[in-house]
């Protein structure tokens, strides 16, 4: 379903057209540098195909509802993201003109929602890592479904997103999403179904469709490996520095259950055996007790007061700091091994 | 919407674009412009706020008096795509904790207030929106875009869309004639058929194309679709877009029905 302009501010508003302008305007240049002319009329008739294609009803076995299909996952297998971007949007606003169906406001939105999240988030980060070389129909069917659900599911969490900030309903955010993602998912289960088969039916009568889409420019060719990492190095650096202090200084849900059952917070331990000689030695070697400094043995005992929140404290943060560049270590480490490994056997 | 509906309904909203009157003579420029104005100062009115919002209502009727666009034609296919903005708007009376009192004794739930505002901003929007298109070709929307700065490539896009979309409804609606004629009750209506129809339209779409481009390159085309009509700006498009501006701008600030009702109640008390 499409937002409309009754349920949206103006701000709201503003902002996803500035989105989705900015995205046409990037898409456009980025085709412009690297397409044929051939490719023009090609989308053209695409848009007018994905256009009337989603007005051709099919049954649903089993539940005897009708379905029909979205369109983005398959223009973005067959056309790449860009070209597949600017073919969903001109048919939005064809839509939004002729049919009304979402308002003018709201095209930008509409667009962002059903335009952004299949072309430039699950084709790149879903199907094609999931597709590989895109020769087996079962890698096929499972890359189709999963990008065709997590995109359906991203493009109904910005309306319900959008329907909030907006503040025209009173629906509270639980509820309308209750409403919106199942549907979505049941949604995104079918197109994924019927994207494969469409992608395989091409596979079948012209290969060289697909392969010539496949082998063009990826679409991380602009972005380098160097420049990702960095990216994930300083978000894992934000979440583990600051976000750390909005982490909850209440008891955990397992400590809370726990307290309830056995009157406690944590179990009795162990005075002697294996286990206490585990508990020893881990106490021994952990150097950030608790995601805390180690107090020492000096001090007095702090009070016992109620805790703050943001609970702003340096041993959190270090501790965050350091977990985060541990499991980044360890992700490297496991894939280096992965690698070298992989590597040592097919040599 | 069935795709017979769907063909007949853009043919008509498409071929009133093309009458000749005073509104369809102005610049498309002024009109998208004049219509985003409307949709901001709509959609900015607070949520509760439902009297001041019917002064708006001046802009589409004038637009479709003026234009010949027929009330009932529009009317229609405001209530048909009515049903998202009701289901979402529908829960505001349930879920408001507010009470506004209407009658001496008589109080009910301030949602009742946010989705009448709802219901009335979703008249007003749709029906501008549906007017700009049956008041404005689509060529000339598009080409109204491209002076105010859309790329070239999106707005070719457009056009190519626009003009293929008829011949490949109708390519759609021959195909799909052919599945009902072949199928009996739910029978052969599946996925599986449909998947069989949908890849063969996109083969035939992708054989088309290549046969288009074809036939532009024997008559010269070079990557953009140029357009003869040299539209410039007259004085009386940026009266309108000045008019319009106006009015929604006072329409906005200054509550005009209750105005208007103080000065009724004076002239008759």
């Amino acid at each position: 379903m499409h937002m409309a302009d009754a349920l949206l501010s103006p701000a709201v508003g503003a902002t996803f057209w500035t989105g989705t302008l900015g995205t046409i305007g990037y898409a456009s240049k980025k085709l412009k540098a690297h397409l044929d002319d051939k490719k023009i009329p090609l989308m053209g008739v695409l848009g007018a195909f994905i256009f009337a294609s989603q007005m051709i009803n099919f049954t649903i076995p089993g539940t005897g509802s009708s379905g029909h299909l979205g369109g983005g996952m398959i223009l973005a297998v067959m056309l790449g993201p860009h070209a597949a971007f600017i073919v969903m949007a001109s048919v939005l606003t064809v839509q939004a003109l002729f049919f009304a169906d979402g308002g003018l406001l709201a095209l930008g939105c509409n667009i962002w929602n059903l335009g952004f999240y299949p072309c430039f988030v699950a084709y790149p980060l879903i199907y094609k890592p999931l597709v590989g070389d895109g020769r087996s129909p079962q890698r096929i069917l499972l890359a189709s479904m999963a990008s065709a659900v997590a995109g359906l599911q991203m493009g109904a969490f910005s309306v319900v997103l959008q329907t909030l900030l907006s503040g025209k309903t009173e629906l509270p955010f639980g509820t309308f999403l209750l409403m919106m993602q199942p549907i979505h998912l049941a949604i995104g289960v079918v197109e994924g179904f019927v994207t494969a088969g469409v992608i395989n039916y091409v596979r079948a009568a012209r290969p060289e469709i697909l392969d010539s889409s496949a082998s063009a420019k990826p679409l991380a060719a602009g972005i380098s490996l160097r420049n990702v990492l960095v990216g994930f190095v300083a978000l894992a650096v934000v979440t583990g520095g600051a976000l750390s202090w909005f982490a909850s200084a209440h008891t955990d849900g397992l400590e809370w259950s726990i307290e309830k059952v056995a009157g406690k917070g944590e179990l009795p331990e162990h005075k002697h055996g294996v286990a206490a000689a585990i508990k020893g030695l881990q106490e021994r070697t952990a150097f950030l007790p608790d995601y805390g400094f180690k107090p020492a043995a000096s001090e007095p005992k702090a009070k016992e007061e109620k805790p703050a929140w943001p609970n702003v404290d340096a041993g959190t943060s270090v501790s965050g700091l350091i977990g985060a560049v541990l499991v980044l270590a360890m992700a490297f480490g496991i894939g280096s091994a992965i690698r070298a490994f992989r590597g040592r056997n097919s040599s | 919407m069935t795709l017979e509906a769907a063909f007949y309904g853009i043919g008509r909203l498409d071929r009133l674009s093309y009458q000749d009157t005073a509104v369809h003579r102005l610049d498309p420029r002024a009109k998208v412009v004049a219509t985003m104005l409307f949709v901001v100062a709509v959609v900015s009115f607070p949520r509760y706020e439902v009297l001041s919002l019917f002064p708006f209502f001046l802009f589409p009727v004038l637009m479709a008096a003026f234009g010949d666009i027929p009330a009932g034609f529009i009317t229609k296919k405001v209530v048909a795509v009515s049903p998202f903005a009701v289901f979402v708007g529908m829960f505001n009376p349930l879920f408001d904790p507010g009470t506004v009192a209407i009658a001496p004794g008589v109080s009910v739930s301030a949602g009742w207030f946010s989705f009448a505002s709802i219901l009335v901003k979703f008249a007003l929007t749709v029906s501008t929106a549906l007017l700009l298109i049956a008041t404005t070709s689509f060529p000339g929307i598009c080409r109204g875009l491209r002076r105010l700065g859309v790329p070239a490539l999106f707005v070719s896009q457009l056009l190519f869309l626009y003009r293929y979309l008829f011949v490949l409804m109708e390519e759609a609606m021959r195909v799909v004639r052919a599945r009902d004629m072949r199928s009996f009750g739910k029978r052969g209506t599946g996925g599986r058929i449909f998947i069989r129809i949908v890849g063969t339209l996109f083969l035939r779409t992708v054989e088309r194309a290549e046969r288009i481009y074809g036939a532009m390159l024997a008559r010269g085309f070079r990557g953009e679709v140029p357009s003869l009509r040299r539209e410039a700006l007259r004085p009386s498009d940026a009266l309108f877009v000045l008019a319009a501006g106006s009015l929604f701008a006072l329409c906005r600030l200054v509550p005009v029905p209750e105005a208007l009702g103080r000065i009724a109640r004076g002239l008759i008390a």
